[in-house]
């Protein structure tokens, strides 16, 4: 079995990171900040640890501002309708995932305006249009920092400067950059960063979070849940301070406690090396595929540029049908159709049909690339 | 260890107690994670013990790492 869906989720996990999940259950099943005896204590310094790995990898200024959650689409949605009000804008590219589209079609609904800026058909952005889109309204800028369609990284650094320039806040989604590209959010000038422990980060599903920047003031912040944080009891009102104002509820314990043996298998490789892992593999499939007649790819074609998300399409063939012959006679797993990103299809022009989404991890090998090549070859020839 | 030679940090949230912990051990001093007594605040959570004589520096400590504190109380 070849795996190439890790833009989707990352498999298989290192080592470390299911034991770090049983030790948990096992070994420190009590609930965090609910009780002070030492099992809960325990369980309380395995959340503390994947918060400090979580800001230790990604630049986050302190590990308190580091808010975990269930997923990066929790962390969206926190960002997005905690800061964005009626009469508001925002303003976002046309590659953005349904994480962050489907919100703000919500708010847009609500009296929010959502200003998309248009992106190339490969998915690149001209941060020019941005600026050109910021109005003495918008009170947001949001973006991916890599498309989860075709990998392209968008200009995060370019956009952070003329937000900060009109004073606006940059939200940043990383779903499919967080421990695959080298990151330090206040170098990188982001003021709200969302991520995900699954994908990169290599830790179990069910893990994520929002960073908050040095200066970002979170009291314009409304918490998206409400209730329970182990903390001032005595009172009906949310808690004011962070964590707790936005970490309601008992959380995935299990989870975090993978997720920081996740990042620290990251950690231990080296981001710039798993970058450099996947960025050779990226542009050989890349190559590979571009060298089939009846093959398009999607994107840059240059795997500088890009995550390893490689979209393509087959001549004559429908996406789901090669999805399955994948899976079924060559026992390779990728993702096919429209990756929950509609107005990326759109961009690049593979709306509605979607593509065949090919995309390594960091274990993934150049054997394993060069077999998927093969067998796209193989179907690609039936159709001529 | 006897109890009236300790003081308590006493934070607001149990996550800052957990980051206290951290950052004080890591400065070399002893630390205790135990719950609030309750003479000292009816929250529900855990505070930092540490010794008397700890004070000073832990306090010197928790704030050269921005660490949110409510206040340490002697024992």
């Amino acid at each position: 079995m070849i795996y190439l869906d890790n833009a989707a989720t990352s498999w298989p996990k290192p080592p470390g990171v299911a034991e770090a999940v049983a030790g948990c259950i096992t070994e420190a099943g009590a609930n965090p900040g609910r009780a002070g005896h030492r099992l809960a204590n325990d369980a309380a310094r395995l959340v503390y640890d994947a918060r400090a790995a979580v800001a230790e990898l990604l630049g986050a200024p302190d590990p308190l501002r580091v808010m975990l959650g269930p997923n990066v689409t929790w962390a969206l949605n926190l960002a997005l309708r905690g800061l964005l009000r009626p009469g508001d804008e925002v303003v976002t590219s046309s590659m953005e995932h349904n994480a962050v589209m489907r919100p703000l079609r919500a708010l847009e609904a609500e009296g929010v305006g959502v200003c998309v800026v248009p992106c190339g058909p490969d998915g690149r952005l001209d941060p020019q249009r941005v600026a050109d889109a910021i109005t003495a309204r918008t009170a947001l800028v949001v973006m991916n920092h890599a498309s989860n369609v075709v990998g392209t990284l968008l200009p995060v650094a370019e956009v952070a400067g003329i937000a900060r320039r009109s004073g606006i806040p940059l939200l940043l989604d990383t779903a499919q950059t967080a421990g695959a590209v080298p990151m330090d959010m206040a170098a990188l000038g982001v003021d709200l960063l969302a991520f995900t422990g699954h994908k990169s980060l290599l830790g179990p599903m069910g893990s994520g979070g929002l960073i908050l920047g040095e200066g970002f003031d979170h009291t314009r912040l409304e918490p998206l849940v409400r209730g329970g944080t182990g903390s001032r009891s005595e009172e009906q009102i949310q808690p004011d301070f962070l964590p707790d104002r936005y970490e309601a509820g008992t959380m995935n314990v299990p989870g975090l406690a993978g997720l920081a043996a996740g990042i620290r298998w990251v950690q231990g490789q080296g981001v710039e090396a798993i970058q450099a892992h996947e960025r050779a593999l990226t542009q050989r499939l890349i190559d590979g595929l571009r060298a089939i007649d009846g093959v398009t790819v999607f994107g840059t074609h240059d795997a500088t540029w890009q995550t390893g998300a490689v979209s393509g399409t087959i001549d004559g063939a429908d996406v789901g049908m090669v999805g399955l012959r994948l899976d079924d006679d060559y026992g390779i797993l990728c993702r096919v159709g429209l990756h929950c990103a509609p107005l990326a299809h759109r961009t690049i022009g593979t709306f509605p049909e979607g593509t065949i989404r090919l995309s390594p991890g960091a274990t993934t090998t150049p054997e394993e690339i060069d077999i998927a090549i093969g067998a796209i070859a193989e179907l690609a020839e039936e159709q001529l | 260890m006897s109890p009236s030679r300790h003081a308590v940090v006493l934070t607001h949230a149990s996550s800052h107690a957990i980051r206290a912990e951290h950052v004080l051990r890591r400065a070399g001093l002893e630390t205790k994670l135990m719950p609030v007594p309750r003479h000292l605040s009816s929250d529900c959570g855990v505070c930092v013990q540490i010794r008397a004589e700890d004070t000073a520096q832990a306090e010197e400590v928790l704030r050269k790492n921005r660490v949110p504190y409510d206040r340490v109380e002697a024992l």
